[in-house]
């Protein structure tokens, strides 16, 4: 892990989960859904779900390239946080 | 046989080609060019054919203008998805002073576009969106369908002739349930490839997106590709490897039913679906595939226009 890479008390997990409360319009609590749960029978939108994408790219300093930009990216908390292992801070 | 005009797909030399033959006119504003006299007999008939196909649907006809209510536009989450074809309609509504500037600024060619405020109406972009307030409320058993002839416009300037601003779409809408508007959808595919095959036009059916803003948009699209809510058919006009999508089959879920509260005759929320058939698109395949003289045309692709 590079030195200067912002530190944070949370898991990838939990802060995943604090991004998706915060823009995800979920139907059903997140804290009620476990990580491979699906976010779209959750009540995840299409619209909610960019929302969600960009609050990511903020609260992990990176930015989704168009080969991530597919449904399955944000089915569950399990596909946003291995989709997020695969990207560099930038 | 293979002629020139079906085997060079250049498009500005379609363009040109179109004009030479008298059945566009340019106007100096790509994509807005005027229609002759021949190309809209073409266009007439082609719709009459369309009118043949389902006389016995039990479609309502509606009419509605260009203009749409800005308030209804907003309703359907146009913007969200659509920001950069929409076209707003904005007018002058200030007083002599302001009135004298604006004239001056127009005769100094200076900009005068914030003379203008933003009113009621926007250009309507798909032509079925008119419908959908009107079916507000619970559906018959058997559902609801209606067909209209109406312009639409989007903001996608080119100066290629099948990319227009301002363009025709004749369409079909149809409300009900999930199984009768998707059945319904797919009847409409094979019935208009029918039609193409009549015509002699080498068209096929895809699988299609619609053309969404940004980075969100690749992401709705994704979604869209995935359950097969949309196909096209398409037919080679301006590139042989890029066929010119004629029509469209879409599916809408409950995008329409939930925001204008459309039930269907149990309750349940409706589901909607529309079929457009993009007139000038289908007349330039037409034009293409069988020669800029429409005389010329092979009987049998005649008799199904000029019966």
């Amino acid at each position: 892990m590079p030195t200067n890479a912002p530190t944070s008390p949370l898991t990838a997990s939990e802060r995943v989960r604090q991004v998706l409360k915060a823009h995800g319009r979920l139907a059903t609590a997140i804290e009620s859904l476990g990580d491979t749960d699906s976010l779209y029978q959750a009540g995840l939108t299409s619209h909610a779900s960019i929302n969600v994408m960009l609050g990511l790219e903020g609260e992990f300093n990176i930015e989704f390239p168009d080969s991530l930009l597919k449904r399955g990216t944000f089915e569950s908390v399990a596909a946003i946080t291995s989709a997020l292992e695969t990207l560099t801070p930038g | 046989m293979t002629t020139d005009h079906n085997t060079n797909f250049d498009p500005y030399e379609f363009y040109a080609a179109l004009v030479a033959h008298k059945l566009i006119i340019p106007v100096g504003v790509p994509g807005a060019f005027g229609r002759s006299a021949i190309f809209e007999d073409i266009l007439e008939r082609f719709n009459a054919l369309v009118s043949a196909h389902s006389a016995d649907d039990d479609a309502q006809m509606m009419t509605f203008p260009p203009v749409i209510s800005r308030q209804l536009l907003e309703k359907t989450g146009y913007l969200d998805s659509f920001p950069h074809l929409c076209g707003t309609v904005f007018s002058f509504n200030g007083d002599e002073r302001q009135a004298r500037e604006l004239s001056r600024r127009v005769g100094e060619k200076e900009d005068w576009s914030n003379t203008q405020s933003m009113g009621e109406l926007v250009l309507n972009p798909a032509a079925c969106y008119p419908v959908y307030p009107t079916f507000t409320g619970i559906l018959p058993v058997k559902g609801r369908t209606v067909t209209m002839l109406h312009w639409v416009f989007r903001n996608e300037p080119s100066n290629e002739p099948t990319r227009m601003q301002s363009f025709r779409v004749r369409e079909f809408v149809r409300a009900g349930t999930e199984a009768q508007v998707s059945s319904w959808r797919d009847m409409w595919l094979e019935r208009s490839l029918g039609i193409f095959a009549k015509l002699g036009l080498p068209a096929h059916s895809d699988i299609a997106t619609d053309p969404f803003f940004g980075r969100a948009g690749k992401l709705m699209a994704d979604s869209q590709r995935k359950n097969e809510l949309k196909f096209e058919i398409n037919v080679p006009v301006i590139s042989k490897t890029a066929p010119t999508a004629c029509c469209s089959f879409n599916c809408h879920q409950d995008h329409f039913s939930t925001p204008f509260g459309i039930k269907t005759h149990n309750g349940d929320v409706a589901s909607t679906a529309c079929v457009g058939l993009g007139l000038e698109r289908i007349v330039m395949a037409l034009l293409k595939t069988h020669g800029l003289d429409p005389t010329g045309w092979p009987a049998t692709v005649r008799k199904h226009l000029w019966p």
